[in-house]
């Protein structure tokens, strides 16, 4: 049987428009998808967990959840971590069970858009959805951020060569830049590239800031970039009809961070005053912005949620995950769509492998090898269905192409399970 | 079956003419009866008002905007932090409330129904979450379409018959209540940086007007026979001397000719924000006068107040032109966000003060607005949450209009920039309970279209509020405890259930979802689908088969047929 315009649940782009064969319950083609995603999609069943387990031993369902309720209930500070590669069901499961808990909620924007986030809330932000882009912008500059290897679909469906309304021709019509410390693939594709000293990103936003303001900066170069193609480039940008920039960690985490992001917005904002501008991260986990958004308009907050009191703090530097851990501060964990043992840094990857770790997950990991239970979940986009948030904020349903095995439960039911078992013991 | 009796209040439901009668409301299987059996539940509700559940039709509770307004304001929770309850989920309130809250707060003030005012069709399925996880209330959404580009294209053809069938298709697809516009073609030219400047004012690469966009889609919307008027934010909203644009787009939709029923062909929402006189922020006058000797003369005409509250809130409109400029006005943090073939929005915190002068003439105009408009049936009470303020102020709105004192009050405390520039100081209407019912229930449930709504005759929705005041002892001067009265229900009754009482909530039921199916001949429908799809597929970034917004989405809904058809 052939899926029409199946979503695909293994990038921030969420492309829409795959065609899979499914045969005999099992995957045997796809189309229409970039190379990591064809892979992703024809080996989602190699590897798998293939049963529960607790203390490496495997166990029932049942078993794996009252352990999972057990270490819960009796643990003091529990920190629920990843969400960021699951459904939005999943997600309000898993704020209810922080919640439930008097734990902490947090997910992997911690480790990447974090930053973006804090300057949202410091200064704003000016946005769009990514037609938007494809249909008008005639200027698009990557800055920190690369496509062709992070997001391969991106600028044949978004940005670069994409036909749009206004753009018709394609790649012809739009002049691509991009700012990055090193050439990178998408450099090579660009009209041209520049060149910034490493950390240098927060000094050649604020130069190119001042400039567009009309200010005259005296300096001859700006983090190695000179100061006639900061000229250049600020007339570039305010003589285009229609501007993005598509930012990437290598903004968001290199020196400066969120006021990386303070001083790109400034940018963008002043640009407004001349032409349209907008500026856009790129999302890498495909429904980082679902967990996002679901934590925010449950809680008020979109990660680093902490509930020990009974309503919701904010904090990050306190309630995220790698410095909870790094601390010494959580005293148990669970772990759904993500693998911190081997994202997080190493103390705090220590701390995590000191405690007892629950994971839900498909496939044997770093994280779910020091886990003392495992509980094996079916893959959304795949097995399960749900709805995920494109990197631009839009909502699209994912669908259940296969079913899962016997007796594997999506990350939504699993969570379920556990939270009914909470209560159930609390009312005793 | 679960039975109620509401007993010996003071009933206020105008649309049966029950006009503070002592009487019982029973209540069976969620609808409001003739009998109950014996044994039924009952409510002591003798010495207090009884009103159907309030309800608002103009507020932002769910969806990308007031998302982004939750997101960017970690400071505004921090003042307003709510604790899980024994039924209740915690989050977070003030101006941008989390969503459990929202349905929390709402129905602990004796509200039952809510609907979101604006909803940009490509993320229609993050509306119908938030909504879902909204508790307890009935809810529905306006989906955008003032410039949503086929919208532009049907008008810039003349094609009215293909315009109506894409309005029926969006409503479907999104699973919306009603047509909203806003800022009719400055939204779409905002997407170049630029926004359009009054009624004839020119949408680029369309080569149309706004005039034409409102009259166009005000018959498309009688015409399909929807259940509500178009729901309009008019251009130059927040331009000192805008209240000329304004009665200018109220007379286009004059000529219109409404559905069967209906008499209205409009409905401004938030009108304090578009009857400024004056020419500048410096000089800014009341503009309600005007307003409402236009409303008073032409029956076709209804609108919300969006009043201000003094304090600190968070403005999100789909009105990115207006909200830059806001941002340049005050230097606060800006979001802008537009979205594809369809629409915009922008989000910057604000503070209403009473110190300043125009804000405390925009207070007056909001008030004056509701006082000079003779016809209640016409005149909504909203603060266009979270705009003008939060939802949780209505009742000291309530106060306002009811008790002269309590405006002279608060008008003391302002600028006088209020006395001199209004007309209030000089009004001495007071609001009654039945009018006040009105502006807050029956004239908006009539207004919506919902049958069910706003009225305790047999048949109706059993959704009631019970409000602790005695209506035949209360006095004006007495503004303090009706404020108090209407912030916490004594009961208030969800499809026959309690679900809250002495102001706490007790129980969660799901409220259901409205949402109009509007359909045009097959013929036509076929017509439309092979040009839209032709389009779509070109400037779109979803594939048309994931933009629909599925049935999952909707956990409980109620669908109403428009023109009269069964749905
Ligand atoms: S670009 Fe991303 S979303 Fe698109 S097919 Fe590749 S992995 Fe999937
Ligand atoms: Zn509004």
């Amino acid at each position: 049987m052939k899926h029409e315009d199946v979503v695909c649940p293994f990038c921030g782009c969420l492309c829409d428009d795959l065609e899979v064969t499914v045969e005999d319950g099992h995957i045997v083609g796809v189309k229409n998808a970039c190379g990591i995603s064809r892979s992703k999609f024809m080996s989602h069943g190699l590897n798998r967990v293939s049963a529960p387990t607790v203390e490496g031993k495997e166990a029932s369902l049942e078993e794996a959840v009252r352990e999972s309720v057990g270490i819960l209930s009796g643990a003091r500070r529990p920190l629920v971590y990843g969400l960021s590669s699951t459904e939005c069901g999943a997600i309000s499961k898993a704020v209810e069970l922080a919640e439930a808990t008097g734990g902490v909620l947090d997910n992997t924007s911690s480790v990447c858009h974090g930053p973006t986030i804090l300057a949202l809330q410091q200064v704003g932000e000016s946005k769009a959805t990514l037609g938007e882009i494809r249909n008008r912008a005639d200027l698009i500059i990557f800055w920190g951020s690369n496509p062709t290897e992070a997001h391969l679909r991106h600028i044949t469906r978004y940005s670069g060569t994409a036909k749009g309304m206004y753009v018709p021709e394609g790649r012809k019509g739009r002049r691509i830049i991009v700012v990055d410390v090193r050439e990178t693939g998408t450099s090579k594709m660009a009209d041209q590239f520049i060149k910034v000293e490493p950390n240098g990103d927060f000094e050649l936003l604020e130069a190119l800031r001042a400039t567009v303001r009309g200010v005259a900066l005296r300096a001859e170069a700006v983090a190695g970039v000179p100061m006639d193609q900061v000229r250049a480039l600020a007339e570039v940008m305010k003589g285009a009809r229609f501007g993005v920039v598509f930012f990437g960690l290598g903004l968001t985490q290199s020196e400066g961070r969120h006021m990386n992001i303070d001083a790109a917005v400034g940018l963008v904002a002043e640009l407004n005053r001349h032409t349209k501008f907008l500026l856009t991260p790129m999302r890498g986990h495909y429904n980082v912005a679902g967990a996002n958004a679901v934590t925010t308009w449950q809680t008020g907050y979109p990660y680093a949620v902490d509930f020990s009191r009974g309503y919701p703090r904010y904090n990050p530097g306190e309630y995220t995950s790698v410095d909870m851990l790094a601390r010494g501060e959580a005293d148990a964990a669970l772990v759904l769509a993500s693998d911190p043992a081997s994202t997080f840094p190493v103390d705090a990857a220590r701390g995590l492998a000191k405690i007892p770790v629950i994971t839900l997950e498909q496939k044997i990991t770093p994280t779910s090898m020091l886990s003392r239970v495992v509980i094996p979940v079916a893959t959304a986009g795949i097995e399960a269905e749900g709805t995920a948030y494109r990197m631009d904020g839009v909502p699209i349903r994912l669908r259940k192409l296969v079913e899962p095995t016997e007796g594997v439960h999506s990350d939504e039911e699993v969570l379920g399970m556990i939270l009914e078992g909470l209560k159930g013991g609390a009312e005793k | 079956m679960k039975e109620l009796a509401i007993r010996n209040g003071y009933v206020f439901d105008p649309l049966n003419g029950v006009d503070g009668e002592k009487m019982d409301i029973l209540l069976s299987g969620g609808r409001v009866v003739e009998k109950v059996k014996r044994g039924a539940e009952e409510i002591d509700a003798s010495g207090m008002a009884v009103m159907p559940g309030g309800v608002d039709l103009h507020s932002h509770i769910a969806g990308s905007k007031i998302n982004i307004g939750r997101l960017m304001r970690p400071e505004d929770h921090r003042r307003d932090q709510v604790p899980k309850g024994r039924v209740t989920r915690s989050g977070v309130g003030y101006s941008c409330p989390s969503t459990f809250v929202t349905g929390y707060r709402y129905a602990q003030m004796g509200y039952t129904t809510v609907m979101e005012a604006a909803m940009p069709p490509i993320t229609a399925r993050h509306v119908h979450e938030e909504l879902a996880d909204t508790p307890i209330i009935d809810k529905g959404a306006f989906t955008l379409m003032g410039n949503n580009y086929f919208t532009l294209k049907y008008v810039r053809d003349g094609d009215m018959e293909k315009l109506k069938a894409f309005v029926a298709w969006l409503l479907r697809a999104t699973r919306g209540y009603a047509v909203k516009i806003v800022n009719p073609g400055g939204v779409e030219n905002w997407k170049w940086g630029r926004n359009v400047h009054g009624l004839d004012g020119n949408v680029e690469d369309y080569g149309i007007t706004p005039r034409q966009i409102i009259s166009s889609l005000a018959r498309v919307n009688e015409e399909l026979g929807l259940p509500h008027t178009i729901h309009l934010h008019c251009n130059n909203l927040g331009v000192p001397g805008n209240y000329q644009t304004t009665i200018d787009t109220m007379d286009v939709a004059k000529t219109i000719k409404p559905r069967d029923e209906r008499k209205t062909t409009i409905h401004v929402v938030h009108c304090q924000f578009n009857a400024l006189a004056g020419n500048n922020w410096m000089n800014v006058r009341s503009g309600a006068p005007k307003i409402a000797r236009y409303v008073n003369g032409n029956p076709h005409v209804t609108l919300d107040l969006g009043q201000v509250i003094f304090g600190d809130t968070t403005t999100m409109t789909g009105d990115g032109p207006w909200q830059f400029n806001l941002w340049n006005m005050t230097g606060n943090k800006w979001v802008n966000s537009d979205v594809e073939m369809e629409a915009g929005a922008g989000v910057v915190p604000y503070t209403f003060k009473p110190n300043n002068p125009a804000n405390s003439v925009q207070w007056g105009i909001g008030i004056e607005l509701a006082l000079l408009v003779k016809d209640p049936w016409r005149v909504y009470m909203t603060t266009d949450h979270p705009n003008g303020g939060p939802f949780t102020h209505y009742p000291e709105v309530i106060a306002w209009l009811m008790s002269r004192k309590a405006r002279t009050d608060a008008m003391n405390a302002m600028n006088k920039a209020v006395m001199k520039r209004t007309g209030l100081i000089d009004n001495y209407r007071e609001y009654t309970f039945s009018e006040m019912a009105i502006a807050t229930r029956a004239g908006t449930a009539r207004a919506l279209g919902l049958e069910g709504k706003g009225h305790l005759g047999q048949g109706a929705d059993a959704d009631a509020a019970v409000y602790r005041v005695n209506p035949t002892q209360w006095r004006p001067s007495q503004y303090k405890e009706l404020e108090k009265a209407f912030s916490r229900a004594a009961y208030t009754v969800k499809a026959g259930e309690v679900v809250v009482k002495d102001g706490e909530v007790v129980a969660t039921p799901t409220g259901a979802t409205h949402w109009v199916n509007a359909k045009v001949p097959e013929d036509l429908e076929k017509e439309f689908i092979k040009d839209f799809e032709a389009d779509f597929r070109k400037y779109y970034s979803v594939s048309l088969r994931n933009y629909p917004v599925e049935d999952a989405y909707l956990p409980a809904q109620r669908v109403h047929a428009a023109g009269g058809a069964s749905p």
